[in-house]
């Protein structure tokens, strides 16, 4: 069966099984761990997602009616791995249509049913392999691991139910072809591997909080799907720091949602943001976890993130914020990543603690960086410089240049707010 | 029937709307917004989006490698699409009554801009008589 007609079918039962599944979130913690046993008996990665996804179709549908069974992961393996049997069936017959023998061709499902604890890593090892684009990767890791259906991931990003069913299809048939055995990578390439599917989470947190396309600025359920999945690493990779750190930024960050939109879903910047909306429960848990993190080992770039999210959660107000760490703890990112988005935050510190005129120079080289060249954050944080130096013109010109490249509503209406606001008192 | 309602914009639409003063820029994306609430509660709206800034505009066309050849920002251009709405209405008179409520949408002062919006009608599957 297709994605898209799995999709259809899912939509056309009773009780809507996409909102339970949603609602049911032990049952989207149990999808990896299924898709892990039933690969690990028929290997063939595709069409396993497909059984594991239609097994949880079929769960969303009866449970509600009949109850859940006692063993839930058990009865998903069974009914996927039918399904899997029905398919590997349907293929023989197909291949020897001319032949009696498919008539009498038998496939045993051996009674034992195992998954290892660590499925769940293997198969996030497999969904963020190197070579799958980031959006291939994005998408094949929600299905597969976060078992969210082709729909709600379509929904998610905005894009036709068939183009996300096909890009998924496509980002299967990559790892098919790539032959990745579906197994711990070994400790040599363990370490790469485990960056490539830290930086997925991490771009799938980022479209959930900063949308890039479309009206409104957060997604939710992507941010709480990342910080999911990212706790599930966490609590396989315990002493992993760097992984600790990922969900301390996440939290920290999202700690902030409530306040970071106006009623009409307007942007309000960290320092006009009325932090008693903010979740002081997702920021001591945020700030424990980096604690502990750093305390254990060499800092990491997620860490040191994590850390200035931390300082900022931590400031009752705007003004109370201790600049001097923050811009401590951009000197050593500074060191470690030669991302030019750190040197804008780096000069934004700066500012704070020397003037503005400081983060201006601190910009300066910026401009020869074709990593930058029409980007419009460093328009955007020129412009808040200017103003806080106080050159009106100069922040009005780069706030409305800010506002031409980006290509984000909320921030481009953000961005001309600031330039009409300056206008008004010249 | 489906149409396409698309919102052009002079050359310099985009500089002269970021320069008018913050309540009527405010006013514009207010109505904006409560615009397509109100299409998507009457379940008209199919899609709809803005586009970015015509600045990063280039025109391509395919070389004789079918590598792309593109043009820059083009001087010749009087007009830009803007953004676009489709809509799934019950007649053409309805999709004429919602390009006119956009192209009221308050400018200047509250004004109405009173902006050209183009309706298209959207290619259909096989007529419904087969």
């Amino acid at each position: 069966m297709s994605s898209e007609s799995l999709d259809a079918a899912a939509d056309r039962l009773p009780g809507s099984p996409v909102a339970i599944l949603r609602d049911w979130g032990f049952l989207r913690d149990l999808a990896p761990q299924v898709l892990g046993a039933v690969v690990r008996r028929f290997r063939d990665f595709a069409a396993c997602e497909d059984a594991v996804q239609e097994a949880l179709v079929a769960a969303a549908a009866h449970w509600p009616r009949e109850g859940v069974p006692d063993n839930p992961r058990g009865w998903l393996i069974q009914v996927a791995l039918r399904r899997m049997t029905d398919h590997v069936r349907r293929e023989m017959a197909r291949r020897c249509r001319e032949s009696a023998v498919a008539a009498e061709t038998h496939v045993v499902v051996a009674p034992v049913l195992y998954s290892e604890p660590d499925d769940t890593l293997v198969l996030l090892f497999m969904c963020c392999h190197p070579a799958l684009t980031p959006a291939s990767a994005i998408a094949l890791t929600l299905r597969a691991v976060g078992g969210l259906t082709t729909a709600e991931i379509a929904k998610a990003f905005l894009v036709p139910v068939a183009t996300m069913a096909q890009r998924i299809s496509r980002a299967k048939q990559t790892i098919e072809a790539s032959g990745v055995p579906f197994r711990m990578p070994d400790a040599a390439e363990r370490g790469q591997r485990l960056n490539s599917v830290l930086h997925v989470l991490y771009l799938i947190f980022n479209e959930g909080y900063t949308t890039t396309s479309g009206p409104a600025l957060h997604r939710t359920d992507l941010s709480n799907e990342a910080i999911r999945l990212t706790r599930a690493v966490h609590q396989l990779l315990p002493d992993d720091t760097e992984v600790a750190g990922l969900l301390a930024l996440m939290l920290l960050t999202d700690a902030r949602r409530a306040a970071r939109t106006g009623p009409a879903g307007e942007l309000i910047p960290l320092d006009e943001q009325d932090r008693a909306l903010w979740d002081m429960a997702a920021v001591a848990e945020g700030v424990a976890l980096v604690s502990a993190a750093l305390r254990n080992g060499p800092p990491g770039e997620y860490q040191l993130q994590a850390a200035i999210a931390a300082v900022h959660d931590e400031a009752a107000r705007a003004e109370d914020t201790d600049w001097p760490q923050v811009l401590a703890l951009y000197g050593v990112l500074k060191q470690m990543s030669d991302n030019p988005m750190v040197t804008l935050n780096h000069a934004i510190a700066a500012a704070m603690v020397h003037g503005p005129q400081a983060g201006l120079d601190l910009l300066a080289p910026l401009a020869a960086d074709e990593r930058l060249s029409g980007h419009h954050r460093l328009d955007a944080v020129r412009a808040h410089l200017l103003e806080r130096a106080g050159d009106r013109r100069g922040a009005i010109a780069h706030y409305r240049a800010a506002a031409e490249k980006t290509t984000s509503l909320p921030e481009r209406n953000y961005l001309l707010m600031r330039a009409a606001r300056l206008c008004e008192g010249l | 029937m489906k149409y396409m309602l698309m919102m052009n914009c002079p050359r310099d639409g985009y500089d002269k709307f970021g320069s008018m003063p913050k309540k009527d820029i405010e006013g514009h994306i207010a109505f904006m917004i409560d615009f397509s609430k109100q299409l998507g509660a009457a379940g008209e709206l199919v899609g709809a989006e803005g586009l970015a800034s015509p600045l990063q505009a280039r025109r391509v066309r395919a070389g004789t490698d079918g590598k792309p050849i593109t043009d820059g920002v083009f001087p010749e251009a009087k007009e830009f699409l803007a953004g676009y709405w489709i809509v799934d209405v019950a007649s053409p008179e309805r999709a004429y009554q919602i390009a006119a409520e956009a192209s009221a949408a308050p400018g200047l002062g509250g004004k109405p801009m009173n902006m050209p919006i183009e309706v298209r009608e959207v290619m259909a599957g096989p007529p419904k008589d087969l």
